[in-house]
This record gives C-alpha cells, sequence and structure tokens, in this order.
C-alpha cells in the first residue's frame, strides 16, 4: 500500500494505492491555507478508516507540501514530474498533458524529446484566475461554465496575465455585454495564456490529457481548449488526482521516506511560526488602536434626514469598475442618502432602483441638478439623461476640497485603480494612475478574503493586531499570490497574512504607482479615499508606510460620488435633465451585440437602447460608429506617417527577385530606406500586411519569450505572412546602431529591435530549418559609405549578378528617400501645428516609437487624442528643432534621443503637451520615462504616459487624456487671470 | 565599450540637471571606495589589487531584505534587478551609518553598450540624489572612457594586475565547483580557497604575485592543492551549469543562493567564469569594425588587449590540463566556433551571443543541465537566452535548460520549484546512463538545510 499527497495551492489531494497501484481512497478537499492543520486531520483520518494504512509510505508533492515534507523528513516528488510517472503509467501512449491547477499552468510533451513547461513569473495562476473573473461577474465558478455554453460571441481578453484580463472584462461589463459571451471569452483567455505562454513555438497534437481542478470542472474550458487545438483531449478518470498517484508512484525515488503514522507525528511536530520576513506589526496595542480610530472618526461630512428635508437636491453618481455610488446632497452638501453596492456586472439597474426608490420615498425633495463619473459614466449618463459627465479625477478633487481646503495629495484606491494626483495652485498638476501590472489592489484583497471563506472587511480586520504581519513586497498581485504561498509554507497565520496583504497593498501604491522616495515628495495634506481605504489595517500600514497622519473621510467610499454631487450643484443649470420619476416608470434597457463593418478593425458593439430612443454603444476603438454622419475634422500626424508608408509599394517593372520585409520593430522607420534601395537595384519589395488580430495570433505560436514587449511579439505574425506570400526571400537585418541624429552620445538601437532577427532565426520553423531565405546579416547604416560595401558583401552571397556600383547608386537613393520621408513628416508637422494655432487647438506630442505608428499596437490613440479636441504630431516631427543637450542618462539610443529633446522642445512652448506611449515591458523605458518626466517637470509641464499592451483599455487611457485636458484648461484659467 | 563620443564631460551645452561629483586628488588620500560584490573570490582579489595601489576599497556585504526595500524606493521598479539591487546595496551601507559619509565614494562598472546596464551609473545617481546623497562621488568603472575622475587613473600595471587577480579567482572558482562536492571532508575545498586568498592578499600587497612566472608557480601550487584534497567520486553527481546575465549568474544576492542551493540538491555546479565576458567585451570592438568599417587605431588598440587576454587564458587552460585532474574552461576562440551560425557574432548587447556560447560549452562538456539565470524582463536574454534555448534543444535534444526570472516579486519557492523540475528529469538522464549508480546518488548525500 501506498499514499500519495499532492498538496496545491488551494487544495489537497489524497490517494491510497494498493500493490498493484489500484484506489482504494481518494479525497479532495480545500485547505483554506491551514496547510499542516489540513493535512493532519486527513491523514489521521485515513489512519483511522483504512487498515493497515500506518504503516504505508507517505510521499508528497505540490508547491505548497515542498517545505513542509523537506522539514519532515518525508517523500517529496516535485509535481510535474509526478504528473509524467503518473501518466507514463496509466496513459502510456499521451503525447502532450494540459494540467491547470489553482496557481499554476503546467504542459507536458511526452512524444519524442521529453519536456516540460510551467507558467514563468508572469502569468497568472489559472485556477485562481477563473475563480477571480466568476467573483467579478458575481456568478460562481459554476456558473461560469455553464454560461459559456450560451455563447454567441467571443471578446478578446488579455490572455498573458489576470491582472490585464480583468480590465478587459471590466469595460465589456459596464457597457452590458452578455455574461454567456463574457464568460466563454474568459476560457478563451486562459486557453490563449496556455497556449502563447507555456507552448512557445511547439505544436500541441496527437492524443492530449487534461488534468487538474478546473479542466475536469470545467466542459466548457475543455471545448474551449479543443476548438483551438482542433482536436478532442481526453479527460480521465481521476484526472484531479494524478500529481497525487504520481507522488505515490513515485515515493522510492526521494532521499527520505516515512510511513503514514511517521509522518503524523512529524508534521505534528512541525512548527513554522516566525520563519517568513515580517513587517512590524499595525497595532501593538488595543489601546493604540482606538486612539487611532478616534482621530479618524472626526473627518466627516454631515447627514442630514431626508424625510424632513424640502427643496433642492444634487445627486452624484460613481459608476466605478467594481463598485456602483451615488450620493444625494441637499444644498448645505449635506448629505441626504447614499448608494455602495457591487457593481455585478451592469450599473444600470442598480441606479434605476435607487432613483425609483428616491423619488419614490422623498416625494418632496427636487433634484435640481446631476452628474456622473468613473467607468461607467457614459453608459449611465445615456440611461438616465444624466446633466452632466466628469472624469474621476475631477469628481475626486471637487470632493476631497471640502474635507482639507489646502489638500495637495489625493491618494484613491478602489477595486482595481489607484489613482493619485498631486495637486498644485488649485489645480491637479500630476497623475498617477496604475499602470496594467499593478492594477486589481482592492479586489485582490476581496478575492483573498473570498478564498478563506471570509468577507473583505472581517479579513482585513483580521490583521489589526497581527504580532508578525507577513512582507509580501511590492509587486503586482500575481507575485503577491506566489508570496502568500511561499509565506503559507513557512506557517504564517491568516491574521499576519491579512496584514501583510493590507501592507502590500499600500506599499505597491506607494513604490509601484506613485514611486514615492518619501512622504514628503507626496505632499504635505493628503487625503485618501476609495473603498480599500475604509479598511482600518490598509489606512494604518498607508500611515505607518509615508510616517505621516493623513485624512480619510468618513465616506471614502463615496468620496467620486460626492464630488460629481458637488460639481453638479456648482455647474447647475436649473432644470435637470435626469428622468423624473414619471420617465424612470417606463425606463427600458435593450443589449444588442454588433459587428462593426466601418473599418478594418470590425469592433464588436454593444448597442444599448433605452427607451425614448437614448442609446449608447460601447466596445467601439473610435468614434466613428457613434458619429452621426461624416468623420470629424483632425489633424493626426501618425495617421499621415501610416499613410505615407503605405505608398512604399511601386516595383519595377521585371524585377529580378521579390524580396519580403517585415512590417514591424524599426521597419517603421527604415521602410523608405529598404524601398528605396532595393527597387532601385531591380527588386519588388514586399511588404508584409497591415498588422491586426489574426496576424498577431498567426505567430503565436513561434515567441519564445512571453514578457518581451508587444511590438517584438507581433512580428512573428508578420514573419508567417510574408512565408505565406511567396517571396524570394525575407530580408530582416540585425541592426545593433540606428542612425547618428546627433542627439545623443550615441545611436544604438534597443537590444529587442537590434536583434529580434535573430529570435526569428531560431524560432519560426520554416526559417530554422532553411525552407526559405532569411537574410538577417549586420547591418550599420550609422556610416553609409562603409554601408555600400559591406551591404554589397552581404547580398552578393544570396543574389548573383549584383554591380557593386548599382549597390552604391542604390545606397544614395536609400539615403536621399530616408531623408525625403523624414521632411515630409516634419513639413507635415509643421502644417498641423499652425492649424492648431491658428484654429486655437491644443497640441499633443504623442512620443512612441516609430513603430507605435501600428494602429495593432497603439489601439487608436492618437484618434482617442484627436477627439478630444487636440491636434497630434509626433517625436519626431519636433525633435529636430533642438540642439543636443546634456540629459542625466547615457543618452545612447537614437529613438530615445528623440524623445529627449521633444521633450526639451515642448517645454518652450505654451500650448503643446507630450503624452509618452510605452510598451509594456519595455525596459528601456524604465530609464526613459523617469528623464522624460524629469525634463518637463523642470519646465512645469505635466508629463503624462501611457502604457500600451497586447490589449489596452482605452477607458483608463481616456481617463488619462481627459484629466491631462481638465489640468491644462485650469491651468490656463489661472494664468489668464 | 563602443562608445563612439568621446564624452569626457566637458561639452557644455546648458543647464546640467546632475552635476557630477567628481572623486578627485584628494579624495583618493582618505575616501573609502564601497564596491558592490559581484563574485567572492574574484572581487575579494580585485580589490586587494585596488588597495596595493593606495584607494581604500571596501566590499559590499549587507544582504538583508533592506537591500530589496531600499533599491524598489528609490530605482524605477521596472528598471532590471540588477540595478536596482547594486544601488539598493550602495544605499543602503551608506545609510547604515558604518561610514563617514563625508569621506566615502562609491564605484561601480559602466560597460558602454546598447544595454540598460550602461545607464546603472546614471539611476545610481538619481538614486543617491533622491536619497539626499547626492554629494557621494561615484566613479565609473570603465574602459571607453565615459567619465574620467582625477583621484582615479588606469595605468598599464594596475590593469595587468587586475586581469592577474581576476585570473587567480576563475582558477579557483573553477577548480573549487569541481571538488567541493566530492570531497570527503566537508569544507577541504573552501579551506584551500580560503588559504589561497589570504595568500595572494600578502603577495599582492607586497607587489608581488603577477609576474607571468610566478603566477604559473603558484597557480601550479594551487591546482596541486585542490586536487590533493580527498574526495570521492564513486557516485557520479548530477552536473549543472549555470549561465544567465552576469550579475543574477553570480551574485548570491541575486539569485537566492542559487549555488547553495544546488550544492543541497547534490549537484556539481560549473559557472563559467569572468575572464570569456571580458574577452567577448574586448572583441566587440574589433567585430564592430569587421561589420561596420571603423577605425583601424582602434581595433589596433582593441587587438593588443585582446591578444593579452588571451594569452592569460590560455595560460590557465595549460595550466589546468597539465594538472591533469580537472576539466579546464573553454577557450574563447572555441566559444566563438560553437556558436558560429547559431547566433552572429554582432549581436553584442549584454551577454550578447557570450551566453549561447556557454550553455552550448556547458552541454559539450557534460553539464547540459542548465540554469539560464536572467533578471525579470532582461532585454538581451529575450534574444540570447530564452529566444536561443529551443535551438539549442533541437541541436542537443538532451539538453536540459531551465530559464529562471530574478526579481523583487519572484520568491524562492517557485524558482525552487522550477529547479527542482529540472533536477528531476537530470537525475532520470542520470540514472538510465547508470542504472546501478543512480539510486545512491540521492541516498548517500547527506543534505544541510537551505537557508530561508
Amino acid at each position: 500500500m501506498k499514499i500519495g499527497l499532492d498538496v496545491g495551492s488551494t487544495t489537497l489531494k489524497c490517494v491510497v494505492l494498493d500493490d498493484d497501484n489500484k484506489i482504494i481512497y481518494k479525497s479532495y478537499k480545500r485547505h483554506f491555507a491551514q496547510i499542516t492543520e489540513s493535512t493532519i486531520e486527513l491523514l489521521k483520518q485515513l489512519q483511522s478508516e483504512i487498515k493497515g494504512a500506518g504503516d504505508a509510505v507517505l510521499s508528497v508533492s505540490g508547491s505548497a507540501g515542498m517545505g513542509m515534507a523537506e522539514a519532515c523528513n518525508i517523500g517529496f516528488v516535485q509535481e510535474v514530474y509526478a504528473t509524467r510517472l503518473a501518466v507514463k503509467s496509466l496513459i502510456p501512449d499521451a503525447d502532450v498533458v494540459i494540467e491547470l491547477g489553482g496557481e499554476d499552468a503546467k504542459i507536458l510533451y511526452l512524444d519524442g524529446t521529453m519536456e516540460v513547461r510551467m507558467n514563468g513569473s508572469c502569468a497568472g495562476g489559472t485556477g485562481a484566475f477563473i475563480d477571480q473573473m466568476a467573483t467579478l461577474l458575481a456568478v460562481t465558478p459554476d456558473d461560469l461554465n455553464e454560461l459559456s455554453h450560451g455563447c454567441e460571441k467571443i471578446y478578446t481578453i488579455a490572455s498573458r496575465c489576470g491582472v490585464f484580463a480583468k480590465s478587459d472584462i471590466q469595460p465589456l461589463i459596464n457597457q452590458g455585454a452578455r455574461k454567456e459571451d463574457i464568460s466563454a471569452s474568459i476560457f478563451n483567455a486562459v486557453v490563449n495564456q496556455t497556449i502563447a505562454g507555456l507552448a512557445q513555438g511547439r505544436p500541441i497534437s496527437g492524443k492530449v490529457v487534461y488534468l487538474g481542478g478546473p479542466l475536469t470542472f470545467m466542459d466548457g474550458l475543455r471545448s474551449a481548449f479543443d476548438k483551438s487545438l482542433k482536436l478532442t483531449g481526453i479527460c480521465p478518470d481521476n484526472s484531479l488526482y494524478f500529481v497525487a498517484m504520481g507522488a505515490a508512484f513515485g515515493s522510492d525515488i526521494g532521499k527520505n521516506t516515512a510511513t503514514l503514522s511517521e509522518s503524523i507525528e512529524r508534521i505534528s511536530g512541525y512548527r513554522t511560526e516566525g520563519k517568513y520576513l515580517a513587517c512590524p506589526p499595525l497595532f501593538t496595542s488595543q489601546s493604540e488602536y482606538d486612539e487611532f480610530a478616534a482621530r479618524h472618526a472626526a473627518d466627516k461630512v454631515e447627514y442630514a434626514s431626508p424625510e424632513s428635508y424640502k427643496g433642492k437636491a444634487y445627486i452624484g453618481i460613481d459608476a466605478g469598475s467594481t463598485t456602483v455610488k451615488a450620493v444625494v446632497m441637499n444644498e448645505n452638501r449635506d448629505i441626504l442618502c447614499s448608494l455602495y453596492r457591487p457593481n455585478s456586472g451592469n450599473p444600470v439597474p442598480i441606479i434605476r432602483e435607487f432613483l425609483t426608490d428616491f423619488y419614490k420615498k422623498y416625494p418632496d425633495i427636487k433634484i435640481a441638478s446631476s452628474a456622473v463619473t468613473g467607468y461607467g459614466e457614459e453608459i449611465v449618463k445615456n440611461a438616465f439623461a444624466v446633466d452632466f459627465g466628469l472624469v474621476e479625477t475631477m469628481a475626486h478633487f471637487f470632493a476631497a476640497k471640502k474635507f482639507m481646503p489646502a489638500v495637495d495629495f489625493i491618494i484613491d484606491i478602489g477595486g482595481q485603480d489607484i489613482k493619485c494626483f498631486k495637486i498644485r495652485n488649485g489645480a491637479i498638476d500630476n497623475i498617477f494612475l496604475n499602470e496594467a501590472c499593478s492594477s486589481g489592489c482592492g479586489s485582490f484583497l476581496q478575492t483573498f478574503a473570498g478564498a478563506l471563506g471570509q468577507d473583505i472587511a472581517e479579513f482585513a480586520k483580521e490583521g489589526l493586531l497581527a504580532k508578525a504581519p507577513v512582507d509580501l513586497g511590492s509587486r503586482c498581485t500575481v507575485f503577491m499570490n506566489s508570496s502568500v504561498k511561499q509565506a503559507q509554507k513557512d506557517g504564517a497565520t491568516i491574521d499576519n497574512i491579512s496584514a501583510g496583504l493590507s501592507i502590500s497593498v499600500v506599499k505597491n501604491a506607494l513604490y509601484k504607482v506613485i514611486r514615492a522616495a518619501s512622504a514628503d515628495s507626496l505632499g504635505e495634506h493628503i487625503v485618501v479615499q476609495g473603498g480599500t481605504f475604509l479598511n482600518d489595517a490598509v489606512l494604518r500600514a498607508f500611515e505607518q508606510e509615508i510616517g505621516r497622519n493623513v485624512v480619510r473621510p468618513n465616506i471614502a467610499g463615496l468620496m467620486g460620488a460626492y464630488g460629481a454631487a458637488i460639481y453638479s450643484m456648482d455647474c447647475a443649470k436649473g432644470e435637470s435633465t435626469l428622468l423624473d420619476a414619471e420617465k424612470l416608470a417606463d425606463f427600458k434597457h435593450d443589449v444588442k451585440v454588433v459587428t462593426c463593418g466601418i473599418c478594418e478593425n470590425h469592433c464588436r458593439l454593444t448597442v444599448n437602447t433605452f427607451d425614448g430612443g437614448r442609446k449608447f454603444i460601447g466596445g467601439n476603438r473610435c468614434e466613428r460608429p457613434t458619429l452621426k454622419g461624416g468623420s470629424s475634422e483632425h489633424y493626426d500626424l501618425y495617421e499621415y506617417k501610416l499613410s505615407l508608408l503605405n505608398e512604399y509599394n511601386t516595383k519595377p517593372e521585371k524585377p529580378r527577385a521579390r524580396i519580403g520585409l517585415p512590417m514591424g520593430l524599426n521597419m517603421y522607420e527604415m521602410l523608405p530606406f529598404w524601398h528605396a534601395f532595393f527597387t532601385k537595384l531591380g527588386f519588388e519589395v514586399v511588404v508584409s500586411p497591415r498588422s491586426d488580430r489574426k496576424l498577431y495570433i498567426s505567430g503565436q505560436q513561434t515567441i519564445p519569450s512571453d514578457t518581451v514587449c508587444f511590438p517584438a511579439k507581433l512580428i512573428h505574425g508578420h514573419i508567417e505572412a510574408l512565408l505565406k506570400s511567396n517571396v524570394d526571400a525575407i530580408f530582416y537585418p540585425c541592426m545593433t546602431y540606428n542612425f547618428d541624429e546627433k542627439l545623443g552620445d550615441n545611436h544604438y538601437n534597443c537590444p529587442v529591435v537590434a536583434y529580434y532577427p535573430e529570435v526569428i532565426g531560431a524560432n519560426v520553423p520554416d526559417i530554422a530549418d532553411h525552407k526559405i531565405t532569411f537574410i538577417r546579416d549586420y547591418i550599420g547604416v550609422h556610416r553609409p559609405k562603409d554601408f555600400a560595401v559591406k551591404i554589397y558583401e552581404i547580398l552578393s552571397k544570396y543574389f548573383k549578378g549584383l554591380d557593386k556600383t548599382a549597390v552604391k547608386a542604390a545606397t544614395e537613393a536609400a539615403y536621399a528617400e530616408r531623408d525625403n520621408f523624414l521632411i515630409k513628416v516634419r513639413t507635415k508637422g509643421e502644417e498641423y501645428i499652425k492649424i492648431a494655432r491658428e484654429k486655437k487647438m491644443p497640441i499633443i506630442v504623442l512620443a512612441g516609437r516609430p513603430y507605435h505608428v501600428d494602429p495593432e499596437i497603439n489601439h487608436g490613440i492618437d484618434r482617442l487624442v484627436c477627439e478630444c479636441g487636440a491636434v497630434v504630431v509626433t517625436e519626431d516631427a519636433v525633435s529636430h528643432h533642438v540642439e543636443k543637450f546634456k540629459v542625466a542618462v547615457l543618452n545612447q539610443w537614437t529613438y530615445h534621443s528623440r524623445l529627449y529633446a521633444a521633450a526639451k522642445y515642448i517645454a518652450g512652448q505654451d500650448d503643446m503637451n507630450l503624452v509618452q506611449l510605452v510598451s509594456f515591458g519595455c525596459g528601456v523605458d524604465a530609464i526613459t520615462t523617469d528623464e522624460v518626466r524629469e525634463i518637463l517637470e523642470r519646465e512645469g509641464k505635466i508629463y503624462t504616459q501611457i502604457k500600451i499592451d497586447e490589449i489596452t483599455n482605452l477607458g483608463a487611457v481616456k481617463i488619462r487624456l481627459r484629466s491631462l485636458f481638465s489640468a491644462c484648461e485650469a491651468k490656463q484659467r489661472e494664468s489668464g487671470k | 565599450m563602443e562608445h563612439n563620443c568621446n564624452n569626457c564631460g566637458s561639452c557644455e551645452t546648458g543647464f546640467d540637471p546632475v552635476e557630477r561629483v567628481e572623486f578627485t586628488k584628494e579624495m583618493k588620500k582618505d575616501y573609502t571606495i564601497l564596491i558592490p560584490n559581484m563574485l567572492e573570490i574574484q572581487f575579494l582579489l580585485l580589490r586587494n589589487v585596488f588597495r596595493s595601489y593606495g584607494y581604500k576599497m571596501e566590499l559590499l556585504t549587507n544582504d538583508s531584505r533592506a537591500v530589496v526595500e531600499t533599491g524598489l524606493k528609490y530605482v524605477h521598479n521596472d528598471t532590471c534587478y540588477p540595478a536596482l539591487l547594486v544601488i539598493g546595496q550602495m544605499i543602503d551601507a551608506l545609510k547604515s551609518g558604518k561610514y563617514d559619509l563625508s569621506k566615502t565614494a562609491l564605484m561601480i562598472t559602466q560597460t558602454g553598450g546598447g544595454c540598460r546596464a550602461s545607464n546603472y551609473i546614471h539611476l545610481l545617481r538619481k538614486a543617491l540624489k533622491k536619497a539626499d546623497l547626492g554629494y557621494i562621488p561615484v566613479i565609473s568603472l570603465n574602459l571607453s572612457g565615459l567619465e574620467k575622475n582625477s583621484g582615479f587613473h588606469w595605468t598599464l600595471g594596475l590593469i595587468r594586475k587586475l586581469v592577474a587577480a581576476m585570473a587567480y579567482g576563475d582558477m579557483m572558482m573553477l577548480l573549487a565547483n569541481q571538488v567541493r562536492p566530492y570531497e570527503t571532508v566537508k569544507g577541504a575545498a573552501d579551506k584551500v580557497t580560503t588559504q589561497w586568498v589570504n595568500q595572494l592578499t600578502d603577495e599582492f600587497a607586497a607587489g608581488r604575485g603577477f609576474a607571468k612566472r610566478v603566477m604559473r608557480s603558484y597557480m601550479e601550487k594551487i591546482a596541486a592543492d585542490y586536487a590533493a584534497v580527498p574526495v570521492d567520486r564513486s557516485v557520479e553527481r548530477v552536473k549543472v551549469g549555470i549561465v544567465g546575465e552576469i550579475y543574477v549568474k553570480f551574485a548570491a544576492l541575486a539569485n537566492n543562493h542559487l549555488e547553495e542551493f544546488l550544492a543541497s540538491e547534490g549537484c556539481e555546479v560549473m559557472v563559467p567564469g569572468l575572464m570569456s565576458f571580458i574577452l567577448f567585451k574586448t572583441d566587440n570592438r574589433i567585430e564592430d569594425v569587421k561589420l561596420y568599417g571603423g577605425s583601424g587605431l582602434k581595433k589596433g588598440i582593441a587587438t593588443v588587449l585582446f591578444n593579452y587576454l588571451s594569452g592569460m587564458e590560455e595560460f590557465i587552460i595549460d595550466i589546468i590540463n597539465e594538472q591533469g585532474v580537472f576539466k579546464a574552461p573553454t577557450s574563447y576562440a572555441h566559444l566563438k566556433k560553437l556558436v558560429d551560425g547559431i547566433v552572429g557574432y554582432g549581436s553584442k548587447m549584454g551577454e550578447g551571443w557570450l551566453l549561447t556560447a556557454e550553455m552550448l560549452e556547458l552541454i559539450e562538456n557534460g553539464y547540459g543541465n542548465i540554469v539560464c539565470a536572467q533578471p525579470f524582463g532582461c532585454l538581451p536574454n529575450h534574444i540570447v537566452g530564452k529566444g536561443m534555448i529551443r535551438r539549442l534543444r533541437e541541436l542537443h535534444p538532451e539538453a536540459n535548460i531551465v530559464p529562471i526570472d530574478y526579481d523583487p516579486g519572484a520568491t524562492r519557492v517557485n524558482q525552487e520549484n522550477r529547479i527542482k523540475l529540472m533536477l528531476s528529469v537530470a537525475r532520470e538522464q542520470l540514472a538510465s546512463k547508470q542504472p546501478t549508480k543512480a539510486d545512491s546518488t540521492q541516498n548517500s548525500y547527506k543534505r544541510e538545510p537551505a537557508k530561508v
């Protein structure tokens, strides 16, 4: 008899095998982070229930069981290896195993070269991810599975990390997309994540086996895998227990052995308390806490009784990402009544109910004005004919002023956003929103509490008097998950984990989002708000971390709504347009999903129609489907640059060969150059098609590093497209150096741009197997004279009969065409700037890299800026105005030198602002962003950065842009006075 | 290193946002210079060489969690982990109260390639400023003339002695690693190391130990001393190679004591030394001219240095081979040949093609179980590390490579779990080669508890 125990991140799985390796007992249960206790309980039960079990050898597997097994000298088998042992013995003809667990995703290739792949530190857990998404939709994971069967449409949801996926799903929910479709889309995202992140180019085929909890319990997930892999995988009997069985099979390979009864004895004596890294406690005594509570109780807005009030009132609504908040206040700005409710995927019915109820209860109160803010601003504004909409940042500022007129810093931690703003001279001066990878903090606490079977308030409270809070660091939630895992392994108790999580939320906000070096750099008068700060543990951690007392209004969760109410009062026009009781009674809301056919984006639109013809369309990337007739006038240098690049399509009459150029990364810069060069030499240049989702997916399988930037990943799709376009050769040279524009100390490309051709050469099978001529030689364009000589040598390796003089002439043509292209861009830039100045439009320098012109990479942010009424120019249209100047970093990359120069230039232009586009995972931008910010702030300019990835939530981008424009307007008003 | 502008700090273009604090002649007299510790043996010896030139140099050894926290506080969190650690370690040390801040300077290497690493020094200065320590002078250790200080000078003698120290260090690390897992008396190999480090320290202080003839005699003695350590090689160990980003690969602070962990799992560890990296960086200048054209003079100077270093490398290889017990390091020339047709020689940022070559070298030498250690999001590693694994597996199906990312948030349990998986496969491979010995490998090894 053998016993295998699999200690997973969330569950305990145990099997007892007889001497013929047949299962005679199995058990599966959640351990709620009480690993040692649950294990002992389970093992004791085995001992008493199964005769002879006490002398059987116990073997442990699972990452959460590693520490315990080692400390107690119990046999341990690494979990993937255990799976492999089990599959080898039970399904010997299996080719590939896909195993999803609570927080792990694994693929095992058994055919040919045995290989095992586990998710990296960036790819979030899958079981926990599905749980989290279910929570977001307010359904159980089982419901999610059921719902997925009724799907009609699949939405694109980021597949890399749970946090990104979440910010894609939230807008869908807010726009009223069907839960069925969202559910299926979530499964689809898990599939993409597994395939893109783990398979990394190795095809999944043959007999595929599905293992682990999520794949066992959710047939919707299995069929999503089947569909994507174009095969039918099997989910064998006992698919939950393969790791446990593998552990039992491998009980003789470890260096330790112990029988069940020995194990029980050792584990019972296993004390792990205090081995993890700890922070100082939040409170050392109850009296310290009481004092703290009393101090904060003083910061409050008054409540007035609605029953006795007659007269004008103002409504503010904050349709946030996870909660809906509303405030009704009287003319003294006292609160008459309020609402704070989880959003359950759709804010419309909640607000309808609130308003209906309000009208019924208080017929004597007259609503004089209303305003809405938050993620759901547009749908709510349309649904209820709300008077005003305002950007959330402004709403919070208005509210904070009420508590602390001298407020100079506001931090708001909500469900999944962190928002901080600095206030200078009464205007919002600087805004920090959390970037994709650190979001989700409030809801992370909630999900974690849920996993432990508690509600968030209760969970957070537990940490208040914890003696040794776990030090969990300050990274994204996925990392925190594994830090918690580690702490549990080391025996951290729930109160210490709870306190640790609260502290890490704070650290995340301070060091990840704001990147504050000291309390002084934040400000002197700090207001904290947002639902997450309602937890005293988080509030205390914040004060401890910055070493300063702050104000938490008693309505910390309602500040957005309260600010909106104040705004509506300040802007009141006399009569409110808000639906009255009568109109509300006839309220109707229909949702339809259609595919937009206006452009090739084919956005999936959710069309919300309300009674009386009010309408709201969500899911659109541009305003074209929502505009009534004719596109608006706009000046967008991104669009111009793209159209200019599209013009490089001429070819010689009788081409000597067809050369394919992948249109990605630096090819956006180099196309005019190479096109002129090759055309002049008599080659036909074939450019890969415009990027889109399909093109990206087609190359996804060959991406070897899942943490590289999206523009680099996209190249794989372009290469696939070229492979299908019947070209004689693909030309994608390595380029350590870029053109020397004399703006910096050197003129490098970044390592990824410079050497990505090597990655293509090693990872795209057709190219690695030399099925096509792939030219990836090292070429330097920074030395024009040497270039002609070297390129002749290089090309002669691949093509016969090249002529040296012709190559020289082609070289001249190439450099000339590059200059020509630059001049065109600059001239058009000048023209747009002139128009903007005539029309008094703000000018935004949307600064990034040449390849950020690709709409699949910039997600239409250029158009979004235009829609805000600004003119968009590029960094390379203004950088030439500046002479080389000294910066505080080593200025050695050509593209980045342009950023510094552009920042320097606009600092002297009143009507210009700079918005920097940063690709997620761009290591170089960790350096450039700080420097660009410093250059701008030295001149009193506002710095705005937008991080973009595979998928980008344009809603959040819009907040940033609107806040920037609001702040600029405020500044202008100030200086105008 | 391949810097074009001879930026001497003299171009005065307007406002200088960060006025560099120079390390002056006067400071040399009584300032303590703090340097980060990347490699135990080599850096200790390098420090001793600097001391013999009158620099009061200290290696930083602080490695508590506070180092990471300090780094997170003062460095952009998306910057690579080595920068965060090194800067965190320096500021943590400065704030420890151990040093007289009016008499303390910092030193950091600056490679000047297209990788982010060339910017560490600037990030360090920014961080110092943020921490109100902007007055602390920072010395750039580079051979490209990127930044100069009147209190710090390169001399041929200094360079020669540093190279010698590095050669001693590389050799001792290599041999100790080949002895330690098999020694019958625990700690015997490390004893040899300590004894020689002490002896060389005394020699260096007296200005001795650098002449080639003397080096040969010492190195022969060193090899003999390691060879004399009583060992039991009857049990074959799992052989694991470590490659990766240079700091993460070498520094225990960055890789969560990877070598110790592998030792506790009963493995023999091979870590390719510093010499090939320095050769690589020198060779890059020669390759640059070959690929793109350029000054023959620059190429000439680089060639002189290159030849000197290759001579030194050959010297060590000969001595080890003559000794006969140990596996000598692979020559740079052979490394370069190994990677031919896989990655181009123009791939020079960060560890460049050398990283791929080192994986091939390890596979060739029987260390096909490889941990590829890199900072999370390391740019060159997308290309030459993770980007090449697939190709290497096609060429060498038995290669068992696991890439591990290191950053402030990554937990040791996850990293070790992944390494354990690699080791399970490695043990299986070993067992299938020698079915009789495999089991005893597991059981005979008495492991000590891993430090948490």
